[in-house]
C-alpha cells in the first residue's frame, strides 16, 4: 500500500505543475492565487478549457499505454514486447489513415474503432507469425514486431504520401498533448475505463499469462481471455492514437521497471504500473514544455528518447531471467 | 479411475499413441515407465485435457475430459508438466496460490488461505515463500510447482517427472509427500517416473509404455523383473530384494 500511496502523491504533485506550466503566463506559479481568488478569467478559462483538459488526456494516456504494455507482455510472455513493438499502433495508424481517406466525416468515436479493429487485426497477424518462427532468444519477439510494423508502416507511408496526407500522419505518428483542448479528448476516458476493467480481470490476465497449459490446467477459458486482454490493448492503443498520438516505449519501460520490484501479479502490480505511466507521461511533457520554451517539443519525442535508452538498459541488462 | 479407451494421437506422419485402452485405479500411486518417445507425456497431456487425442475417449472419475466444462475439471484434476519454465515474475507464495484459482476465481476464502500454508509448509517451502521463482535454484523452483498442485486439492494429480531437478533427499520426501497425500487425504497421484527404483519402492501400481502402446502393468512385484525390464528397455537388469523392496541394477 505505501509504495501505491506515494506513486498517487508523486502523480498528484506532477498533475499540480502540469496545470502551472505553459506558454501563457496568465497561469503560472506566481498568480495561483489570482484564480484561487477568482479575480483573473483568463486563467480560469485556461485552466478549464486547456491546461485541465491537457493533465487530463496526460493521465489517462499514460495510465493506458502502461498498463497496455503490461497486460501484452503477460499475454504475448515477453517483456519485450508493447503496443508499439507488435505492430499494433502501426497498424491502427493504417486504419486511422484509412478512414481519414475514405470516410472523412465518420465521428471520432467511429475512427477510433476502426483503428481498434485495425489495431487488433494487426496484433493477431504478429502472433501468428510468432507461432511460425523458431524463438531462439526472447529478443527476437519483439525484433519480429518492429519489422512487421514496419512493413506496416511502409504501407501507411505510400498511401499518405500518394493522398498527400504525410503532414497529418507526421503529426500522429508523434504523441503531442499540446493540441488538446476541452471537447477533444474525452475519449480518452474510454482508455480509463479500460485500465480500471483491466483492475478487474488482473487474476485472469496473470493466469493467462503461465501459459495456454497452466491457464487450461487452472480451468481458465484461455481463448477469451485472450481475446479479451488483446481487444483491451487494441481499444486503449486507439484511443490515445486518435486522440494524442503515438506514445511510445511507455508500455515496455514502466511495467519493467514495476517488475523488477514487484513482480508479475497484475493484482498487485498494475495499479503502480498505471500511476507511474501517468506519472512519467506528465513529467516527460512538462519537460517538453520547459526545455526549449516558448516552444515545445512533444511528449512522444521526449519519450521516444528517454524509452529507447531504457529499452537498451533492458536489452543489455545483466538480468535475463525472463524468457 | 481414470478410463482411456481406444485413444490415438499423431503428430504429422509418426504416430505417438496407438489405440491405447487403459484404466488406472483410484487411490494410490500409479507409476508410468518406459522409453523416451514411449509417449507419456503425451498420454499425461490428453488425460489433463491439455492435449486433444485424434480419437477415444478419456474419462477422469467419471469426467469425461473433453466434454466437461475446464473449470469444473480444474477441481478434480490437476498436472505438473515436465517443463517448467515461467515467463513471468512471480514469487513462490503468488504461484501457490493460483493453485486456488479454480474455486475463487482469485478471491481468497480462509480455506484458501489454510491449504496455501499447508501446501507451503507440505513442501517446506514456507521459508521461501516471498521470494520470486527466478532467484530459486532448479530444485526449489520444482517443490513450489508441486506446491501449487497441492494446492490445487483435486482428487487427481497427475505429475511428469517431478523428480526433475531434485536432489537425492528432496527426491525421497517429494515421493514420501506424495504417498502421504494418497494414503491420508484419499488423492490418486499419476506419476511419470525415470528412475524404476522409486518407481518400484513407492507405486502401487506400475504401467509401462512403449512405442505409444501399454506394453505390460501391475505391481511392483509383478513389473520389477529382469525379463519385463528387458524386454521394456533392451538392456540388461538385474534384480535384487532389499528389505522387501524390489532394486534394479542396470549398469551394464
Ligand atoms: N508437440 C509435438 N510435436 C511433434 N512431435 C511431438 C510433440 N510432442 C511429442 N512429440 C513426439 O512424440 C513422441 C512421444 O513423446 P512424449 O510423449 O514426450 O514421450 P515420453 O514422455 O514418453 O518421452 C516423441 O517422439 C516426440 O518427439
Ligand atoms: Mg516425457
Amino acid at each position: 500500500m505505501k509504495p501505491f500511496l506515494a506513486a498517487l502523491l508523486l502523480v498528484l504533485l506532477l498533475f499540480l505543475a502540469s496545470l502551472l506550466v505553459g506558454a501563457s503566463d496568465s497561469l503560472s506559479w506566481h498568480n495561483v492565487r489570482a484564480l484561487l481568488s477568482g479575480d483573473s478569467d483568463e486563467a480560469a478559462l485556461l485552466l478549464m478549457a486547456s491546461r485541465l483538459p491537457r493533465a487530463i488526456a496526460l493521465v489517462l494516456a499514460g495510465a493506458g499505454m502502461a498498463v497496455a504494455g503490461a497486460i501484452m507482455q503477460m499475454l504475448v510472455q515477453n517483456r519485450f514486447v508493447e503496443p508499439s513493438t507488435a505492430g499494433t499502433v502501426e497498424s491502427a495508424a493504417l486504419g486511422m489513415l484509412l478512414v481519414l481517406l475514405l470516410a472523412p466525416d465518420l465521428p471520432v468515436v467511429g475512427k477510433m474503432l476502426v483503428a481498434m479493429l485495425f489495431a487488433f487485426l494487426g496484433t493477431l497477424l504478429f502472433l501468428a507469425i510468432l507461432r511460425r518462427i523458431p524463438l531462439r532468444s526472447p529478443v527476437i519477439v519483439p525484433l519480429v514486431g518492429i519489422m512487421l510494423g514496419g512493413v506496416i508502416s511502409s504501407v501507411t507511408s505510400f498511401i499518405a504520401y500518394r493522398y498527400e496526407m504525410m503532414q497529418s500522419l507526421g503529426a500522429w505518428m508523434s504523441g503531442d498533448f499540446s493540441t488538446i483542448l476541452r471537447g477533444r479528448y474525452e475519449l480518452l476516458w474510454l482508455a480509463g475505463g479500460l485500465t480500471i476493467a483491466a483492475y478487474a480481470a488482473a487474476d485472469r490476465l496473470t493466469v493467462a499469462g503461465m501459459g495456454e497449459e497452466r491457464a487450461v490446467n487452472l480451468g481458465l477459458n484461455y481463448r477469451s481471455v485472450m481475446f479479451f486482454g488483446l481487444m483491451l490493448v487494441a481499444a486503449v492503443t486507439a484511443a490515445v492514437l486518435v486522440t494524442a498520438g503515438v506514445v511510445p516505449f511507455l508500455g515496455l519501460v514502466v511495467p519493467n521497471l514495476v517488475r523488477l520490484w514487484r513482480g508479475d501479479r497484475l493484482r498487485s502490480s498494475l495499479p503502480l504500473i498505471a500511476l507511474i505511466g501517468a506519472g512519467l507521461v506528465i513529467a516527460c511533457d512538462i519537460l517538453g514544455r520547459t526545455l526549449n520554451a516558448p516552444f515545445e517539443i512533444p511528449v512522444g519525442t521526449v519519450l521516444g528518447v528517454v524509452g529507447s535508452v531504457a529499452f537498451l538498459f533492458l536489452l543489455t541488462g545483466r538480468r535475463t531471467y525472463a524468457a | 479411475m481414470i478410463e482411456i479407451a481406444n485413444v490415438s494421437k499423431s503428430y504429422g506422419k509418426s504416430l505417438v499413441v496407438d489405440g491405447l485402452s487403459l484404466t488406472l485405479p483410484k487411490g494410490g500411486i500409479t507409476s508410468i515407465i518406459g522409453p523416451n518417445g514411449a509417449g507419456k507425456s503425451t498420454l499425461l497431456s490428453m488425460i489433463a485435457r491439455l492435449v486433444d487425442p485424434d480419437g477415444g475417449r478419456i474419462a477422469v472419475g467419471g469426467l469425461d475430459v473433453a466434454t466437461t466444462r475446464g473449470d469444473l475439471l480444474a477441481r478434480h484434476l490437476a498436472v505438473l508438466r515436465q517443463d517448467n519454465h515461467l515467463a513471468m515474475r512471480l514469487t513462490v507464495r503468488d504461484l501457490v496460490t493460483f493453485g486456488r484459482y479454480p474455486y475463487g476465481k482469485g478471491r481468497l476464502g480462509p480455506e484458501d488461505v489454510a491449504q496455501i500454508g499447508r501446501a507451503l509448509s507440505y513442501l517446506g517451502l514456507t521459508e521461501l515463500a516471498d521470494r520470486f521463482l527466478d532467484e530459486l535454484s532448479g530444485g526449489q523452483r520444482q517443490r513450489a510447482f508441486v506446491a501449487m498442485v497441492i494446492c490445487q486439492d483435486t482428487d487427481y494429480m497427475l505429475f511428469d517427472e517431478p523428480l526433475n531437478n531434485l536432489d537425492i533427499g528432496n527426491a525421497v520426501a517429494m515421493m514420501k509427500l506424495l504417498t502421504r497425500a494418497t494414503r491420508e487425504l484419499g488423492k490418486t497421484a499419476v506419476v511419470v517416473l525415470h528412475d524404476i527404483n522409486f518407481a518400484s519402492r513407492y507405486s502401487d501400481h506400475i504401467v509401462a509404455m512403449r512405442d505409444g502402446r501399454l506394453h505390460s502393468q501391475g505391481t511392483p512385484a509383478e513389473m520389477i523383473t529382469p525379463e519385463v525390464l528387458r524386454d521394456l528397455y533392451g538392456t540388461a537388469f538385474e534384480v535384487r530384494d532389499i528389505g522387501g523392496h524390489r532394486v534394479a541394477v542396470y549398469y551394464g
